[in-house]
Order: C-alpha cells, then structure tokens, then sequence
C-alpha cells in the first residue's frame, strides 16, 4: 500500500514509523465506516418514516418474503464474518497460505448469500414486486406496498452492491498475500478489509429482522 | 513590500521545491504531493467559478429589464439551476479545503504530507469527473429543476437533464467525502512533535470541524441523490405522493446534507479569517479556545437546523418552532467568531495589507449575512420573506460576502508561499475595494427587492421593482472586474513578479517560520519541533509590550 519513494518496504514515505502508520490506517477505515453508516442511515430513516405511516401495507408486504431464505443468509454471512477473522488471525501470524485459504472461503460464502439473494429476487420478478410501472401486489396495481418493496430492493441492492466489492477487495487481497506481501510486518490490508466486511454484515443484521420479520403473521 | 521582514533571511538561493521537482504532465496528473493536488484543484475550481460566473451574468443580463427579453423562462429557471450547481457544488465546497486546505494542513501542523496521498489524488479525480459528468449534462440541454432537485418535480415532471446531472453531484459527493477523511485522520495522526491540539493554528481546527459534516453529511446527499435518480429512471415511487410517498421526505433528507453544507462552505473561510486577523493584527487571536471550539459548535448545531428550510413545506408547527429556535443558536458561536476577530483587532498593529483588506470586508458581510439570516429563523418574519429575494441576498452574502472574500484573502495571503512571488500590492488593494462596492451594489438592493416582495426564480418582474434591479446588475458588473482583476495580476506574478521571501508578512506559522518558499516536495527540511503556541506574535515585542499583551490576551 506504500507510495514508491522513501522509507522501507511497508512504510510510506510521508509516516514516521510503522505505528503511526497503523494507526493512521485504522482510524481512516473506521472514519470510512462511519460515512457507510450516513449512506445507508438514508434509507433506513426513509424506512421508519414509511413503516410508521403505513405499518399494515408494509407488514403484508414483508409477507411477500421468505424469511427462511433470509434466515439462511444470515447464517452464511455470520458464516463468513467468522472466517474473515481467521483470515485476519492468519495475517497476524504471517502465513500466507492459510491468509489465502480464509480469504476464499470468506469469498465462497459471500458469493453464496449473493448467489440466495438472486434466487429471491429472481421469484419476486415472478410476481410483478418489483417496483414500477409493472408493479403488481396480489394482482392489483400496488398502493403503498411499492414503497416497501422500492425500500427494500434499494436496501438489499446497495447492501449487495458493498457484498460484490468486498469479495473483489478480497480477491485482490488472496493475490497480494501469494506474492508475499503480507510476510513482514507493518501490512495491515487484511485487517482493514476484515473491518469492511463486518461493518457489511452488521448491515445486514439490521435488514434482515426489518424487512422480513417485523409486522409478520401468516 | 512594506512588511517588516524580521524573520528568516530571504532565502533565493536555486533549489528543488514542489514546483520545479519535476516539469512532466504525468508528475502533475498523477502526483501524490498533497501541493501540487492542491495546485490542480486551484486550476479546477477556477474554472467552474468564472463557468457559474457566466450563468450569474445571463442572469443578471435578464434581470436588468423589467420584461422577459433576453431569454425565455425556461432558459431561465435552466441559468438558476446551473448557476447554483456549479458554485455550490463545484465552487464553494472545493474551494478552500481543496486549495489551501490540501496545501496547508500538512504544512501547518508539520507534516510531510495528507495521511492518505493517493486517496487525496484519487478525490481531485472524482471530482474531476463528477464535474464533467454534470457539465456534459449542462451542454447537452441543461437542468431546470433549481440547485435543490425538488421532488416530484425533479423525479416525475422536469424535461430536462436530471439524472445525468445528479449523477454528477453523486459523483462528486465522494470527493469531499474522501477530503474530509483524508484531513481527519491527517490532524489527528499527522501532527509533527510538540504539536498538541491546542496548538494548532484555527485554520487547521476549522477544518476540521468542517470535515467532521463532511463525512456525516455528505453520504446522506448521495443516497438521497441516488433514490432521485431511481426513481427518475424506474419510477419505483420512493418520493411518488400517488403510492404514498412523501416529497417533503426528500426535503428532509436534502437538508440533512445541504444546510450543514453552508458551513462546510464558511468554516474554511472562518480559519482562513482568523490566520489573517493575527497575522496583520500581530497579535495572538483573542480567544483562541473560543474560537476553535466555536468551529465544533458550529458543525454540531448544523445539523439539527435543516427543518429552517421547511417552514413553508408543510411540516408540523411544533417541528417549525424547535427548527427556528435551534437556527438562533447557530448565531450563538458565529457571533462568538466575529467578536473575538473583532476583539483581535483591538490595540492589534494592525496592517492593511490586500489579504486585510478582504478580511475586513469579510467581518461587515458575513455580520449582515449573518444577522439577516436571523431574521430568516422567525417563523412569521421567514413568511414574509421565504423564497423571495430576501433569501437570495441572505446567502449571497454568506457565500459569496463571506466564503469567496475569504477565498480571495487567502489566496493572496499564501500566494507567496505557494508560487514564490509577489503581487502588485497596489494592485491588489484596489481589487479589494472593487469587490467590496460591487458586491454590496449587486446585492444590497436584493434584500429590499426580496422585502418588497420579490420572489426570486422569475426571469420577468413588475415595472417599480426595475431601478434596484438595474443597481444590481450594474454592482455585478463591477464585481466581475473585482474577480477578473486578481485572476490577471496572480497570473502575471507567475512570470513577472519579483521573489517572495520565506515569510514576506513576517507572520507566525510552520508554514512561514520553518518551510522554505516554495515548500520543497516534503515541505520541511527536517521535522519541524513546535515549542510555542499558535500566533505568539507577542514574543517578538519588547518584553515589555508583551506582558501588556499577554494581559490582553
């Protein structure tokens, strides 16, 4: 991550010592995490503003979910975030391999939970949910439905779009590490990318009771 | 120059700095020197400042003959639209922490360079794009929508270049979040030893505190912006009142980014103002601890005024009165500023040189900005006046009396550093007066245009209100020599003017105490060790001059 000149090997020229680099990088990560939090706060302020203003066409709406699909996803996230800290734990310890390994496997389940997340959204084009012109609930032209369903393909979209460039982050990371770039000290790219995809997660936990579980009844 | 030159020997000796380290294109486009980033972003916001300047003189134009004769209404509300566009968000919010804030921070708080070098290119280029995105949008039909993409009449109605140019402020939107990011974690790991935070210069404080609603802000523009543009292109409904959707949720959410985006626009003037004041007052500023926190207060209280916007829209009474009375409070630490400037000044040796004679225009405009803006947050006065010219003029003083007068001083304040040459003084001092007449002619008569009634957005207007619109379109005709005269004397300096010394306003600061002129590729020759306070101008006094000072002080 060092620009070219000056310094050794993982220091960058504009940084004293590795420590303050370090810190520098971590707190710049969390101030990252914290304008995720704003990005996303939009649209869940716009959720709770809709949700207490039509609470029963969101809840039969949320109806339309499958919350074991939902349930699933959640796990192979949880899943994931487990691995990406032993992905972490290996870059700590310098092994390259085993930083390699993690990585992929974090990979394979977060591709999986994109994998569900297509099938879901492949069933609700099937029943005209999406929303626009075409917009269908229970065979009539939707009212206040459409919001939830405008609410949630943004929420989940946005949260999918994050999922699609962690795994390429981490791809790129899995390339880094085979070159050896994680074998001295003072690299803490694994580390920063395992913050993202926790903080990726952590989004998802606040989705998923949200849309599919609130205001649920059969 | 008539500045007393206690300090350094003036050093002319040929040697590298940022400038002559390399002459190649691709060294400027793909630099990592937090100067020169600042150098390109100088050039790029100099551009979309004379762009937007165009559209505010077609405006102007119109607006100087009672009937609708140069151009059409819809040619019109397109000129408003792309005249707020691009000076918000390609002028105002660029400006200073993207020019002298990039330039100045590291150098300031003794550093070698941003925390993050190649995210700080990284955000020139974002908005770069942004900005050609949105100006492809504005030669290819333009926007009508008013800076502000209302829904629904941005979402369902307008005909003209929404998306694109929204997709071009979302764009951007990521520039300013990766400058603030950059300067956050820059102040709070970058500092050079010795350099606690209440040491720091305002400058550096302000931007902080601007930073800080960078990134809080910011992102809530640009996925409001986002949902706009979907629902533009897919009509999912989000703001759609036929499904239930609520445009003055989009309000709410505009607001929540775009009232703190004033003060992302004055807190960097605000620092620029206060290293003035000291610097040609000679005096340590009156209240240093007031000042820097009134920078944080000001990026709190910010956030929870947006509802002030709103007070026409529809939203609760009982919302309208806790907006009004948390809008007075913003006055609270900007009046706490401006009388500790003004305190500064007291008993200061005060020098009257052209970055003073901005700062001095700056205390009366933003004072009026500032106080009308009061009368702004009554909720029965803000009926009266809402949406007329009353507003129009409010802000123009804020943003253009406040922040672009800061700009200016501090341009020319850091040009010798920056460039290595002086400017003809003379020169500069009439600018100064130039911008000041120009600016009040051009908008002192909008405050009783607006008073009077006039609502703004009409590119036609009743007979009686012609003579006060011709006074402000002949004022913008001088404020437009105003702006035109720095750009042709800075640029001649280049070539012609003669060397700068190390610090030519014998002033206090890393940046003139311990970095040459101009600053070699990391600013400083060793590390500098900071031993004393920010502006301890008072220790080049006679012992006892200082101790009267101190007890000033």
């Amino acid at each position: 991550m060092s620009d070219s000149h000056g310094g050794h090997g993982a220091l960058a020229h504009h940084f004293e010592d590795l420590e303050q680099q370090r810190e520098a990088h971590t707190l710049g990560m969390w101030a990252f995490l914290v304008t995720e939090i704003l990005f996303f706060g939009g649209l869940f302020a716009a959720y709770v503003v809709y949700r207490s203003a039509y609470p029963e066409a969101f809840a039969n709406a949320s109806n339309q979910l499958d919350p074991v699909l939902g349930g699933i996803n959640t796990a192979v996230l949880i899943g994931s975030s487990f691995t990406m800290v032993l992905a972490v734990h290996a870059a700590q310890q310098r092994r390259k391999w085993a930083i390699f390994g993690w990585l992929w496997t974090t990979i394979v389940l977060g591709t999986a939970f994109l994998g569900v997340k297509y099938v879901e959204y492949h069933h609700k084009w099937e029943h005209h949910l999406i929303p626009g012109p075409n917009f269908l609930f229970e065979g009539q032209p939707g009212g206040s439905e459409q919001l939830f369903f405008a609410l949630y393909f943004s929420m989940t979209g946005l949260h999918a779009f994050h999922m699609v460039i962690g795994a390429g982050i981490l791809i790129w990371l899995s390339v880094l590490a085979l070159k050896g770039r994680f074998d001295e000290p003072g690299r803490n790219a694994v580390e920063m990318a395992g913050l993202y995809w926790h903080f990726v997660d952590l989004v998802w936990i606040f989705l998923f009771p949200l849309l599919y579980l609130l205001g649920r009844h059969q | 120059m008539t500045a007393p030159s206690a300090s350094a020997a003036p050093s002319f000796a040929p040697r590298d700095n940022y400038l002559t380290a390399d002459y190649s294109w691709r060294s400027w486009l793909l630099t990592v020197d937090h100067k020169r980033i600042g150098i390109l972003y100088l050039l790029s916001v100099t551009g979309f400042f004379f762009l937007g300047g165009l559209f505010a003189v077609l405006l102007r134009l119109e607006l100087a003959t009672p009937q609708g004769d140069l151009v059409q209404a819809e040619t019109y509300n397109k000129l408003f639209t792309m005249h707020g566009l691009v000076m918000i968000f390609f002028f105002l919010v660029p400006s200073i922490p993207g020019v002298l804030g990039n330039f100045f921070v590291p150098i300031m708080i003794g550093a070698k360079d941003m925390a993050f070098p190649r995210l700080n290119l990284l955000s020139w280029y974002v908005y770069m794009i942004g900005g050609l995105v949105s100006f492809l949008a504005i030669i290819t039909g333009g926007v009508d929508t008013g800076w502000t993409f209302y829904a629904p009449y941005s979402s369902t109605y307008a005909n003209s270049n929404v998306a694109l140019t929204a997709v071009g402020v979302f764009i951007t939107g990521f520039s300013s979040i990766l400058t603030g990011l950059n300067i956050i974690v820059t102040v709070h790991k970058m500092r050079a030893p010795g350099m606690t935070w209440f040491r720091m210069p305002l400058f550096v404080w302000a931007h902080y505190a601007t930073s800080v609603i960078m990134i809080l802000g910011t992102p809530v523009l640009a996925i409001t912006i986002l949902l706009l543009a979907l629902e533009r292109l897919f009509h999912i409904g989000i703001f759609d009142p036929k499904l239930g959707g609520d445009p003055v949720l989009f309000q709410h959410l505009f607001w929540f980014y775009s009232h703190p985006a004033v003060y992302i626009m004055i807190l960097p003037a605000m620092g620029v103002i206060s290293e003035l004041v000291a610097a040609f007052s000679r005096k340590r500023i009156f209240g240093y601890s007031f000042v820097a926190f009134s920078s944080l207060a000001i990026a709190v209280l910010g956030f929870l005024v947006w509802g002030h916007h709103m007070f026409l829209s529809g939203q609760s009474v009982y919302a309208g009165v806790v907006f009004s009375v948390l809008s007075f409070l913003v006055a609270i630490p900007s009046a706490v500023k401006v009388f500790n400037w003004s305190a500064t000044l007291y008993k200061g040796s005060v020098q009257l040189s052209t970055p003073m004679m901005y700062v001095i225009g700056f205390l009366g405009l933003f004072t009026i900005g500032g106080l009308t803006g009061l009368f702004l947050a009554c909720l029965g006065l803000d009926v009266h006046v809402h949406d007329t010219y009353f507003v129009v003029a409010h802000f123009h003083y804020i943003m253009v009396g406040g922040a672009v007068m800061a700009f200016l001083g501090g341009l020319h304040y850091w040009w010798p550093k920056m460039f290595g040459k002086m400017y003809p003084e003379a020169l500069g001092k009439f600018s100064a007066v130039v911008v000041f007449i120009g600016f009040n002619l051009t908008f002192f008569p909008q405050f009783l245009l607006g008073y009077l009634g006039m609502p703004r957005r009409y590119h036609a207007y009743p007979e009686e209100f012609g003579v006060l619109n011709v006074l402000s379109s002949a004022g913008a005709s001088i404020l437009g020599i105003g702006y035109l005269l720095p750009m042709a004397y800075l640029l001649w300096s280049l070539r012609y003017g003669p060397e700068a010394e190390q610090n030519p306003w014998g002033a206090k600061g890393l940046e003139w105490e311990k970095a040459p002129t101009p600053p070699p590729t990391f600013n400083f020759d060793a590390t500098p060790i900071v031993t004393q306070e920010a502006y301890a101008y008072a220790d080049d006094l006679p012992p006892e001059e200082s101790r009267t000072q101190a007890r000033l002080v």
